[in-house]
Formats: C-alpha cells, structure tokens, sequence
C-alpha cells in the first residue's frame, strides 16, 4: 500500500533549467519527528552521507527519486528543538537555511515534518524555520497513529494560521507523500516568495505559549495515546523484571552476534578468499599479481570479514532503536554507566565493541552530548573486539596448558581468556574515569532522555540503515585499508634483490624494509619479551589486529628450521610463557587498528582525537605488557 | 514551593523556573518543561535514577540533580488562565 509506488511519476516540469527553477530542497524537523524515514523515502537508497565541512554534525544528501525528483537534491538536517544557536546541529541547520554552508547550495524551498502526536511542542520550531521567509510546505507526520488514537488537528486552518500548506502523511506508510511532488512542482513557477510574517518569538517559554495558541485555534487534540507504552514500561522499566529483561537483551544479542555472526564471518571470508585463488590465473604472475591478491586482496578481505557481524549487530541495534527500547535500555544503564562518567546512551555503543570498535563508534551518534560521546568514542577501543579473538586463540593454544579445575568445570584456558575480557573492561572503565577528572571534564549538559512511544520497526528502514552503515564501512575498506595493505605489501617486497644474470626476486623477511624495521624496533620491545619478528607481526597489526596471525603464519613458514613446524609450536621455539601472556596483554590495550583510528577521526573531525587515543593506548600496552613479562618471569622460572 | 526531584513517584506539579544555565533551560523548555506546564512524576528508572516525568505529553527522563534544579508548585495552585498549556497532557 506504498504510495510512493501508487504515484504517478511527475514529469519534470517543462523547463527545468530555468534561473528561478528549483534545486536544493531542505527536511528539517524535530527528533523522533520521523525525518529519517521521510528521508529514505523521497531519496529512496540515492543517497550519501558526509559531515558538514568543519565540524562533526552529520550531513545527508539524496537525489529526491523517491517522488520522481532525481533532479532535485534534497538535504537533511540534523534534528533539532530549536533554531537556537546554542547546539552545533542548530548552527549548522541555521547556516545552511541561510545559504551560508560553505559546499553547500542556499535551499531553494524547505520540508518541515512535525509528529502530530506531540504537535503543540513541536510547532516551536515551525516559527523560527517559516520566519525565514523560505517557501515551506509543512508535514505532519504520523497522522494516521493520531487520528487511531483520538487526536484531531484541522490541516487547513494550520496552514493558514502558519500562511504555509499543511499536508498530512504517514512517512512510515508512505500515505500523503504525493503533496511533496505536488508543492515543488507548484514552487517550479512559483510567485516570488514573500516572507511570512509571524509573532517574533524571542525565547522558549514565548515559542511556547504561541504554539500553544496555535494549536488550539486549529482545533488540536492530542491523542490519548499513551496507554500502550507506559503498560509496556510497567514490564519493561519494573524494578526487578526492568534489569532481568534488559540483561536478557544484552545476552541475546551478544550471543547472536558471536554464534551466528562468527561462522557467517568465517564462511564469507573463505568466500574471499576462494574469490581471490579463483582470480589468480587471471592475473600474469609476478609482483602485479602478488601486490594485488597477496597485498591488497588479502588485507581487504581481512576487513570486509567483519561485515556479516557488523550488520547483524546494527541490525539489533536498529531493531532496539526503531521500537523505542534503546532508550529505556539507557534509561536502566544509567545509573552505573555515570559512576564512571559516562551516560546511559554510552552503554550499547560499548556492548557493541565486544564485536567490532567501527560499528560501535559510528553507534556513539545516538548520544547527543559531544563530551559524553567523545569520552565514549575515546574508550570504546579498549572493549574486546573480535579481531583481537585469533589472536588471543593461538597463542592461548600455544603457550597455555589444557588443565582443567573444579573437577572439569573451569578451564585454565577459558579463565585466561576471560581474564583478557576482563583487562580491556578495566582499562575502558579506568580511562573514562581519567578523562573525567582531567581533559573531559563532565559539562553542565545534563542527560535529557526522550522515551519515545513504542512503535513497530519497519523492514524497509532497517533495510535502508544496513545499507546505510555497509556503505560507510565498505567505503572506509576501499580507501585507507587498501592504501594501508598496499604499503605493508610494498616494505615487505623492497628492496629488489638483483640476482646474477638479472633476474630481480623479492628479499627474505628479514632483509626487507619490513624485516629492518622490525630490528629496528626490537630494542623496544624486547624488555616486553618480544623479539624481531613479534615486530614485524606488531606493526603488520596496526592495520588490523588479526593480521598479526596471518603475519606470523608467512614468517614461520618461511624459515628453514621452523618451516615444517605448525604455527603454534614455531611460536613456542622462539617466545617464553611471560612474552606470550605479555603480547597478549599488549593486544588487550594496544590501538591495534587503522580502521578505527580511521573512524574516529572521520567522527571526531580531527587527527587529534586519534592521535592522542593511539599513543595512550600503546603506552598502556607497552607498561602493561613489560609488567606482565616481568611477573611471569619472576614466577614461572 | 520545592522542586520536581522532591515529587514523589504519581505527583504532579507546576513548573515555575529552572535555575539552570541558558542553553540547557532552553533545551528543556522545547522539550516541554515551560513556566506552568503540568509535571508529573511517572516512574523511576530501577536504579531509583533518573526519574521519568510526563510533561506536554511525552516522557522525558532527568537525573535527580537537573531534576533538583527545575522549581514547581503544587497543583492547587494552578491559575485557570494558564490551563492551555495542560491540554496535550490531560
């Protein structure tokens, strides 16, 4: 019963191009207003995300194919209470109403979506937005929940007390969006715009008493609603079922991602890699067809493995987030997520990084205090994400007996593995701390939490935001990651040996740029137990932490003497039970990852933030590791 | 006279000032948490913080200490003049 599909496609007007023809249309609207959904269906999947140039609000463009528009861009800005310039998101809106958003066109005519369930609030921003003097067309969203609910609102006498048209649509349903096509066609042979003339509204409490007068002169009733949700929260928010069925959901979700997502994981990265043979006898062998496969390929397939688990999880998350549990689930977490400075909303994004630090950094979006989501971006690093598994994996198989306590109940190895768990857990605690006593002092901006009524996610938006985050993160894979592999390829190939009679072959490990500079930086590591070629393995790592094992796999198997060794008993020949635990305990706090410094810096807007994250955490892991070395030496000898 | 953190859980009061700084009084004035709009205490999260307060008819969550700063009055206090801003929230 989609409408965008029932519509007949307006033809583009007749001349297109003329100078007062439309371009640019902007949607602005309140939180929890349905912008996004309204967004994703004018632009249908033509769009793409960036952020505004010079700061960290997100900006989001598309081609308003939805209705037929493909020649008309269509901006969403982010959603805001206000045209107040106290927030980044209200200056940003503000500039870019203006036309003064540098890289960004002056709209030509503006989208206003206002929820009709919470009409008389949210009419407090149409005032300041239609007092720009754009020409606006008005959407009341969610009409059709309104009216089942007993609300009324007469649309016609709205649009003339605001002198804007008023249509009411259902963004989720897709009803009534036909008046959009229809507005902008108007606006194609549009009148000059003349500025409307509204009550000057100087502060909140004014906007508010004018909305409040507006919205009973149309006739608003707000519908009663509610009942539904708060008998959900009953349950949902109880004292005790409250915390139990919040702990349910954590579990589940966790547990989705690792016992489904590792093998979907696994089996698309055999995918890959079965792609990348099958693609070898294409290629002419020799360094094109290495830096390719062995190079690029291969450090690209090493990222995109986690995509399978990366959209399970936003797929809960989206899940949690479109029903209106997300913030009931912050609401619960609050309490002890701000013992350690933090806030309630921080809790998913760090639940997320047990699998993945990108996602979850990008997940860090839904808390709109930017000290509390710096704070939150800058310690998720910590949590145990799934690459640094394989790591964790060999070496606990290597170097950890198989002994069993508690009569077969608990596992020696088990115990270390959760102690690593535990030790990332520590260090996010700890740090948050840190950074609230010292550079991330908490701010005066209090939690301000909406709960939002209970509503059924649909599949078309929790389609788009996969594709959506898949996009983000392939672009993210296809850009840096591939530079990085590309240049890891290239230090492990240089310089070219010339062989007698001209022939060029690539050096040893350890002759290469690569190898020298794992010597090189072997004096470093070596009070943490390490030698050379935990090096080499260490800086191949900072491209993605799993690589380390495949590093150490071509290492040892390029050598002679432990060439018909497995991997795990290599590693035994040449490391003592304190480097083992001590590289282990590197891994639980080291930034071992491009991707995430990439992301952080993509959200943070700035080099900095990434920066100083990596030099913390590696001086972290470095004291860590070197006590860790140290106490085993001392009792293990 | 006292203020929202002092309800307890199914009061009600009417918000008479925020003594808090600019931009977050504005925050939570367009959030419904105007001078004689209608406050309720809903329910406590089950931490017994933050508190869940139905104001203009949605439900907003505050920690006691924001919750300390926002000044009510009792309902029977209420002038009629001013009930308008009580009909989204019945």
């Amino acid at each position: 019963m989609s409408a965008c599909c029932e519509t007949p496609v307006l033809k583009p007007p007749a001349e297109p191009a003329l100078p007062g023809a439309l371009r640019t249309v902007v949607l602005i609207g309140p939180p929890n207003s349905g912008k996004s959904t309204l967004f994703n269906r004018l632009t249908g999947l033509r769009q793409k995300v960036a952020n505004f140039p010079g700061v960290t609000v997100e900006q989001r463009m598309g081609l308003m194919a939805g209705v037929g528009r493909s020649d008309l861009t269509l901006i969403d800005l982010p959603g805001i209470y206000s045209l107040d310039p106290f927030s980044e998101d209200a200056r940003v809106s503000i500039d870019v109403l203006r036309g003064q958003m540098a890289g960004t066109p002056k709209p030509d005519a503006v989208l206003l979506v206002m929820d009709s369930l919470h009409l008389t609030r949210q009419l407090m921003l149409a005032a300041p937005v239609l007092a720009l003097g754009l020409p606006t067309l008005v959407l009341l969203n969610m009409t059709d929940l309104m009216e089942s609910r007993g609300g009324e609102i007469d649309a016609l006498k709205l649009a003339r007390e605001l002198g804007a048209p008023v249509a009411q649509i259902s963004a989720v349903k897709g009803t009534g969006i036909d008046a959009v096509p229809l507005f902008l066609h108007q606006q194609t042979d549009r009148a000059a715009a003349k500025p409307l003339t509204l009550p000057v509204v100087g502060n909140a409490a004014s906007a508010h008493s004018w909305a409040a007068q507006v919205s009973r002169r149309t006739g608003y009733r707000a519908p009663l609603s509610i009942e539904g949700t708060r008998k959900i929260d009953n349950v949902l928010l109880h004292r005790i079922w409250g915390p139990v069925l919040f702990l349910l959901v954590v579990v589940g979700v966790f547990e989705v991602v690792f016992s489904i997502g590792q093998p979907l994981s696994d089996g698309f990265g055999e995918i890959l890699a079965d792609l990348g043979n099958l693609i070898r006898p294409l290629l002419p062998a020799g360094w094109i067809q290495s830096l390719l496969l062995d190079g690029a390929w291969k450090g690209i397939s090493s990222v995109l493995v986690f995509l399978p688990q990366i959209l399970l999880l936003f797929l809960f998350i989206g899940i949690l987030e479109d029903s209106g549990y997300l913030s009931r689930a912050a609401l619960i977490a609050d309490r002890v997520m701000r013992t350690i400075g933090l806030n309630g909303k921080a809790f998913i994004p760090l639940l997320s990084a047990y699998a993945c630090a990108v996602p979850a950094i990008m997940a860090t979006r839904t808390i709109e205090n930017k000290r509390d989501r710096l704070a939150t971006i800058l310690v998720t690093p910590f949590m145990t994400c799934s690459a640094r598994l394989p790591v964790y994996m060999l070496l606990i198989a290597a170097f950890i007996p198989n002994t069993f306590y508690l009569h077969g109940f608990l596992g020696l190895r088990t115990l270390v593995m959760l102690g690593l768990y535990l030790a990332g857990f520590v260090a996010a605690m700890t740090t948050a701390r840190i950074l609230n006593s010292s550079i991330l002092r908490a701010n005066d901006a209090p939690f301000i939490l909406e709960l939002p009524q209970y509503r059924m996610p649909t599949l078309r938006s929790l389609a788009l935001r996969l594709v959506d985050r898949a996009r983000i993160f392939l672009r993210q894979a296809g850009t840096i990651i591939l530079c990085v592999t590309m240049a890891l390829w290239v230090l492990a190939h240089l310089p070219v040996i010339h062989m007698a009679g001209g022939a060029a072959s690539t050096p040893e490990l350890a002759n290469s740029l690569i190898g020298r500079l794992g010597h090189f930086i072997e004096p470093a590591i070596a009070p943490l137990g390490f030698n050379w070629k935990i090096g080499i393995g260490l800086l191949s790592s900072v491209l993605a932490r799993e690589v380390m094992v495949s590093t150490m796999g071509t290492l040892y198997g390029a050598e002679a003497d432990t060439h018909a060794l497995s991997l795990q008993t290599a590693m035994h020949h040449d490391m003592t039970l304190g480097g083992a635990l001590a590289l282990m305990i590197f891994f639980a706090f080291a930034m071992q990852c491009t991707s995430t410094m990439a992301v952080v810096k993509r959200e943070t807007n700035s080099w900095k933030w990434p920066a100083v994250q990596f030099l913390y955490m590696l001086t972290l892991a470095w004291i860590a590791a070197f006590a860790v070395n140290h106490l085993a030496m001392a009792f293990f000898r | 006279m006292s203020v929202l953190s002092e309800l307890n859980v199914g009061e009600s009061g009417v918000l008479v000032a925020l003594d808090l700084p600019e931009s977050v009084q504005n925050h939570l004035m367009h959030m419904g948490f105007v001078p004689d709009a209608l406050v309720t205490a809903l329910r406590r999260a089950p931490a017994g913080d933050p508190t869940v307060y139905s104001v203009d008819g949605m439900e907003i969550a505050l920690r006691r200490e924001t919750a300390a700063a926002v000044r009510v009055r009792d309902v029977e206090d209420l002038d009629r003049g001013v009930s308008e801003v009580l009909e989204a929230a019945p």
